[in-house]
């Protein structure tokens, strides 16, 4: 596990670098769309105005200064696909985000949705030396939790304590402090590929940015759109992206399970094309325009001239009702939102209090949506839209861009994880060294 | 239908990315901004520099510069103009200066010139100012002569500071004016006048007044006759010898010196032919044998 500590611990370190010389990138790597915002951490003094409510959650510590938008090429599923490709993508959205901000981002915190994500609940229990627990005790709590066999090429993207439980209390958020004789955690860990990893850092290397930080973009979605009750009381977010769908289940403001399914809104143009032999292009035009999941009555004399220039005029000016887009749209649709349906059964969604169901995401703008995922989600379906932040521009405030502000966020309050523990004391030869790198690591 | 086609959005190269960057990074445009103009400038001057023809051609343009300015009309001088002068003075003044005119007022140095003015006896203040039209006015305060200063070197006029204001070739030159003489006397001229304010009395008779010893006058009469005073307080003492005068006709007799030098004791000597006349009317009275 020194592996994974080492590396995330590096990115940590970059991260806060980053954020100490106040520029970091956020970069959201979809299979429709790369977006890169730049942020800039100004210290939340300087847009705290009066007293009162604080720092917002943190977002009043940060402010968007750039945000460019790109059609993603070489991606498929949420996964680097032709890498040169990726390559000239990111460097066109963070060229274009850097020419709006006027700054040079060396940073660059990315997420992306592919990899295929897989969730294991990990528990871990110690006797306390002392009756008190310190932030060693919880170290060394994190460290015996038994780590399950992740499989080969498995990387840990996110390992959260989600709770601490002290004797017979449980459901502690931070048992620092208190008085107790056996100490146990249950740590929520996400294992993505690790040659989707290695390729998104090579990407990045390829152009000069360093990842300072990376996360799954259903977690980010989550935190982005969830309200804060529903992260509390626990919700499931879906976000619905191009190449894939991810859901994400917050309970207790912590990330419990997160998973994705390989459907998205590329499919359904996919779709599209086929059953109307139609360029891809003008498939998403007809979809973005006329798509719908609920026909009525209506929709059949609405008609969508769908042309093409193959020559023959009889194909040139075909003409569809919009009944038959939606015909071809909504079993994708439906089959996306069943297979997420089946995914959360499998996580025990339904045993939790709350069953709040959150579709965010490009997808999730589909009209007549609202309509349809109630009959296979269940009754409590919104479709979110991220939260707003200081200085994004009102083209990056759809649901699309769910993920990417969940990053800012992610990077203005990272959750603890795992690695942000000290390595517990048996790892280390002196006591006396350990403190001493504490001591240097607390005051600089 | 309008024909789509996937928006236009092509990527940067590397390299136009990579100079985007770099044109980004602060310290790459602070260099671009100021390094490279500081140093084109420096090199090319530097180089320029090395030359010693250039060198001397840099300085030689810059000095018929400098004088193309300075000779330009508005900054010359064509005439001197001298006021409150005499002749011989003004001919002095021109004579010390000894400026050729047209000459530009750049080169003209007023504070040398004013000391070398001041420092002609004759001339008391001076005061150089460049006149618009190009004329040096030179307002001059002349000395005025108070008194004839006759010492060894011959007769002199002084102010009534005791300066020399001019050389005096005859006496008679300058007959309106006191004589004063003996070494030092042309440091106390005031106390001289005064004395000769205070001797109005037997004006027509003073020929002048002595000093003695840098330290007491001696008033010079006609027919030989002197008043010698004391240091201190002279003219007290003067007017003592007038009163006596007045009352005594004392100056008329025939006596050489009235010695006031000790004022509590005025002491007069008499000449030789009227000692004898004395000694003869002492024998008669008393009836002594005359010797």
């Amino acid at each position: 596990m020194t592996d994974l500590y080492q590396t995330q611990r590096a990115m940590r370190n970059m991260r806060r670098a980053a954020i100490q010389r106040g520029v970091v990138a956020i970069l959201d790597v979809g299979t429709s769309k790369i977006a890169c915002l730049i942020l800039k951490f100004d210290g939340p003094d300087k847009f705290h105005d009066g007293d009162g409510i604080g720092s917002m959650a943190g977002q009043s510590a940060f402010r968007v200064i750039g945000a460019a938008t790109t059609r993603s090429r070489g991606i498929r599923f949420g996964e680097i696909d032709a890498m040169a490709e990726t390559e000239r993508a990111v460097r066109t959205a963070v060229q274009a985000a850097q020419k709006m901000a006027h700054v040079r981002v060396d940073h660059v915190i990315a997420c992306f949705s592919g990899g295929q994500p897989r969730s294991y609940g990990l528990a871990g229990e110690i006797d306390l030396q002392n009756t008190v627990v310190t932030e060693e005790d919880i170290a060394r709590v994190l460290a015996s939790s038994d780590v399950p066999d992740t499989g080969v090429d498995r990387d840990v993207m996110h390992a959260q304590p989600v709770n601490f439980a002290l004797d017979h209390r449980s459901g502690l958020a931070d048992p620092r402090g208190q008085i107790g004789n056996r100490l146990a955690c249950d740590i929520h860990m996400l294992t993505v590929d690790t040659t989707v990893v290695q390729n998104l850092i090579h990407c990045l290397k390829r152009c000069d940015l360093e990842l300072a930080g990376v996360a799954s973009s259903a977690y980010a979605a989550g935190i982005s759109s969830l309200v804060e009750d529903e992260q509390e009381l626990g919700a499931a977010c879906i976000d619905m992206g191009g190449g894939a769908t991810s859901l994400s289940i917050f309970i207790k403001k912590h990330m419990i399970y997160a998973d994705s399914v390989r459907l998205g809104g590329c499919h359904v143009t996919n779709d599209i094309a086929k059953g109307l032999q139609i360029p891809l292009a003008v498939a998403e035009r007809i979809k973005t325009f006329h798509g719908g999941v609920v026909a009525t009555g209506m929709d059949d004399r609405e008609m969508i001239e769908i042309g093409s220039d193959s020559g023959d005029w009889e194909k040139d000016r075909r003409q569809i009702s919009r009944s038959e887009l939606i015909g071809i749209m909504r079993p994708r649709v439906e089959e996306i939102l069943e297979e997420v349906r089946s995914r959360l059964d499998g996580a025990g969604f339904e045993h939790l209090p709350s069953q709040q169901i959150i579709l965010t995401g490009g997808c999730s703008q589909i009209p007549g949506l609202d309509t349809l995922a109630p009959k296979i989600l269940g009754q409590q379906v919104r479709i979110g839209r991220p939260l707003r932040v200081q200085g994004l521009p009102q083209a990056a405030t759809g649901a699309s861009f769910a993920s990417a502000v969940g990053l800012c966020l992610f990077a203005a309050h990272p959750q603890d994880e795992w690695w942000d523990f000290d390595i517990p004391a048996e790892g280390y030869p002196a006591r006396s060294l350990r403190k001493a790198v504490k001591w240097f690591r607390d005051n600089w | 239908m309008r024909q789509v086609a996937p928006r236009r959005d092509p990527a940067p190269s590397r390299a136009a990315y990579r100079l985007h960057r770099l044109w980004l990074t602060p310290i790459f445009r602070a260099l671009l901004r100021i390094g490279v103009p500081t140093f084109v400038f420096v090199f090319s001057a530097g180089a320029y520099l090395s030359d010693p023809e250039n060198r001397v051609e840099l300085a030689e343009t810059v000095i018929d510069l400098r004088r193309s300015i300075q000779e330009r009309p508005e900054f010359m001088v064509q005439m001197l103009a001298i006021d409150g002068a005499s002749t011989d003075v003004a001919d002095d003044i021109h004579e010390v200066l000894a400026v050729d005119f047209p000459i530009s007022s750049f080169d003209l140095d007023l504070i040398a010139m004013r000391q070398a003015v001041e420092g002609l006896d004759a001339v008391a203040e001076a005061e150089l100012r460049i006149r618009p039209g190009g004329i040096l006015n030179i307002e001059v305060a002349e000395r005025q002569p108070v008194a004839v200063w006759r010492s060894r070197q011959g007769l002199d006029l002084v102010d009534a500071e005791g300066q020399r204001v001019a050389e005096l070739h005859a006496r008679s030159e300058r007959s309106d004016l006191p004589l004063i003489a003996g070494q030092g006397a042309s440091d106390r001229v005031a106390e001289a006048l005064a004395i000769f304010a205070a001797a109005e009395p037997i004006a027509d008779r003073i020929r002048g007044l002595l000093r003695v010893g840098e330290r007491r006058w001696t008033v010079v009469l006609d027919r030989g006759q002197q008043i010698h005073l004391p240091e201190r307080d002279p003219i007290a003492a003067l007017e003592q010898v007038i009163a006596l005068d007045h009352a005594q006709d004392l100056l008329a007799r025939d006596i050489s010196v009235v010695d006031m030098r000790n004022v509590r004791r005025p002491t007069v000597r008499i000449n030789s032919a009227a000692l004898d006349g004395l000694r003869q009317v002492r024998s008669v009275h008393e009836g002594g044998v005359v010797r």
